[in-house]
């Protein structure tokens, strides 16, 4: 879709101009121009108050049939043997999306002996689980885990494939997405299917949060998406639902796979599960040092939750980045959100603003963070936080 | 050893605000930066560069002319070629057509030993076009690059972070790997740095210069489309506090207790 100027109708008052995300319109004779960091996001649209701007229609190049494509797949992440949330949280998505389009939802499983996974899909809500074995799938690897799936989505052609946005789905789609020609649009917050077209509409988070797009891949199958998680509920289980089960049968060559991991470690201590956290205390810059957490980590404590942090904490060094919540971070939802120092920069904001409740402390009553909190305390985080204990008790 | 960055300029979307009237983007004063991951991937060319005499490090970035701001800085870091995709053609691009535009352009730059690039860029946030470019060049990638351990003849071992930790992962080079803001410190821009890149030339190609049809860049190679964008609807405003601390904590573990949140 090109974003076109009539310039009968343009009137050269560069509302648009100013409105433009990525600077991409130019005045040249008094005239709007839009140049090539157009993306077509369609602000400048909505802006000009003389109707000048509007959206058209482009033919598209390396479409495809699209009736070939059917049902929607849902990759199935595992590590060690142990699937991950946010692939439940898939088949949740992708059981609503199914039932929309009035097709099937599957799961794509790969690994080396997860067959017993399998089941478990089924009772998340798979129909069908997809299953390539074999050794070289043991562990991640972007060559070998495309390659299988690769050659899976080409015999059984999926319109729809959902992968979860971690550092391995965020590796593994723009693979896939090439391979097919397709699009991918990453980190998207909400799916719908368009109701006359039955394509999927993604809506995401760009420029840091401070927009949200809604995005088509109209001509193009699969259409794919990754999700983040902990923003889409979990699917239902229910036990001893069954499904059909279909093996792949990947294989390899020398040269086939040109990664290899030759070493997974994972961060000494306690695992951080911000995802899964029914409360989170975050602190950010106004902790003004890292023993701050320590005093987090009581209220986090007896609450039954746990810590997290802003970039700005985790930055400055007080705090592992696994801590980090927003848009670089984690996306949180949990029931309770204590914002400890923290402003609430947008990108702070897109990753935590749909927790059930948030509650904001903050010496600066103007911070931002209280624009979108639950209930808001202007005071010192050292004095209030010891008072909450104090009547919790 | 011949090594290409890819970088992007990007608005500086941490000072963005909303205009909370109008619901729009101010983007008034918002200056264009290079996207810090690339700077990240800047500065691990450079300081390849160091350890192996005798190699170059070229940049790479497709975008509006006014990207030639952004190149400079990179050459002004101690990059020593700058090569820009600018087009109108390339414009309205989503990560699949873009990633076909800049692999072209490294194909027309010629010899690589490696790529590095960012792991994403600040303005979208999809971290697709590095690994789709390693793609369209046949080349293995590595995403999530927070350290180099060692360059060997026929491969480099690099940590790749994770959600928990991170792995420790040796691919075949020539590659491609995007890397994340633990992976070092960009150095800054020196004086004589500056000096020189503007009497530097900065190479700009355009469709024809690296052969791609029309169809295949911008719009017309771009699966996806916006069909829609808004600005976010703020969360309503909540309820402040008042009183002592200790009133303040009482009323708030009441609220809390009452909606069963605790």
């Amino acid at each position: 879709m090109a974003i076109v100027v009539n310039k009968e109708k343009c009137k050269g008052c560069t509302l648009c101009m100013k409105n433009c995300p990525f600077e991409a319109i130019t005045m040249e004779n008094k005239l709007a121009v839009i140049g090539s960091a157009c993306t077509g996001c369609g602000q400048c649209v909505e802006s000009c108050p003389f109707g000048a701007i509007s959206k058209t229609e482009e033919a598209v190049a390396g479409a495809v049939d699209i009736s070939l494509y059917h049902n929607v797949w849902v990759f199935a992440e595992q590590r060690e043997g142990k699937l991950m949330g946010v692939s439940i949280e898939l088949l949740g998505e992708g059981r609503k999306l199914a039932d929309a389009i009035g097709c099937q939802l599957c799961a794509i499983l790969c690994g080396d002996n997860v067959a017993g996974l399998a089941d478990e899909l089924f009772e998340y809500g798979a129909e069908k689980v997809y299953l390539a074995e074999a050794p070289e799938l043991a562990t991640y690897t972007a060559d070998a885990y495309t390659k299988a799936i690769m050659e899976a989505i080409e015999a059984y052609k999926p319109e729809i494939v959902l992968l979860g946005a971690t550092h391995i789905g965020r590796d593994l789609g723009p693979c896939l997405a090439v391979q097919c020609n397709t699009g991918l649009t990453a980190d998207c917050t909400k799916l719908e299917i368009d109701p006359e077209t039955k394509g999927i509409m993604q809506t995401r988070p760009a420029f840091g949060g401070n927009l949200m797009a809604t995005i088509v891949c109209p001509h193009h199958r699969p259409q794919m998406s990754t999700v983040r998680p902990g923003v889409m509920d979990k699917a239902e289980r229910v036990a001893g639902r069954k499904g059909e089960l279909i093996r792949l049968t990947p294989s390899y060559t020398e040269g086939d796979i040109r990664q290899k991991v030759l070493e997974v470690i994972k961060n000494v201590g306690e695992t951080v599960s911000l995802t899964d956290a029914k409360v989170i205390v975050a602190g950010g810059a106004g902790l003004g040092n890292p023993e701050g957490f320590e005093l987090l980590k009581k209220l986090a404590d007896r609450l039954g939750g746990t810590i997290g942090a802003s970039r700005a904490a985790v930055d400055s060094g007080w705090i592992d980045h696994s801590y980090q919540v927003g848009q670089t971070g984690t996306t949180v939802k949990p029931k309770i959100y204590f914002a400890c120092g923290i402003s609430g920069a947008i990108q702070h904001l897109a990753g935590m603003q749909n927790s059930d409740i948030i509650v904001a402390i903050n010496k600066n009553e103007s911070a931002p963070i209280f624009e979108v909190a639950d209930y808001g305390i202007v005071g010192d985080l050292y004095k209030v936080i010891p008072a909450i204990l104090d009547i919790l008790g | 050893m011949k090594i290409i960055v890819c970088a992007k300029q990007v608005p500086d979307t941490n000072i963005i605000k909303i205009d909370p009237v109008k619901g729009t983007l101010i983007r008034d004063g918002v200056p264009s930066i290079l996207n810090p991951d690339d700077a990240n991937a800047l500065e691990a060319a450079l300081e390849l560069k160091e350890q192996v005499p005798g190699s170059t490090v070229s940049v790479v970035s497709m975008g509006p002319p006014q990207a030639c701001a952004m190149l400079r800085e990179c050459m002004a870091m101690g990059a020593d070629n700058a090569y820009l995709l600018s087009s109108r053609a390339f414009g309205g691009a989503d990560t699949c057509a873009t990633s076909t535009t800049i692999a072209t352009g490294i194909k027309k730059i010629g010899d690589y030993d490696i790529i590095f690039a960012g792991r994403q860029a600040i303005d979208g946030d999809t971290a697709q076009v590095g690994p789709q470019v390693a793609l369209r060049l046949g080349l293995p990638e590595v995403t999530y690059v927070q350290k180099i351990r060692e360059f060997k003849e026929h491969s480099v071992v690099v940590e790749r972070q994770m959600e928990d930790g991170y792995e420790v992962v040796e691919v075949t080079t020539p590659c491609v790997l995007t890397c994340v803001k633990e992976l070092n410190t960009p150095r800054y821009m020196s004086i004589g740095g500056i000096e020189e890149a503007y009497n530097k030339e900065i190479t700009i190609w355009d469709e024809h210069d690296v052969q791609l049809d029309p169809s295949e860049c911008g719009l017309q190679a771009s699966p996806t489309q916006v069909m829609r964008s808004f600005t976010p609807a703020p969360k309503g405003k909540g309820e402040m506090l008042s009183g002592t601390v200790a009133e303040m904590a009482a009323t708030l573990v009441k609220k809390l207790d009452e909606k069963h949140a605790l």
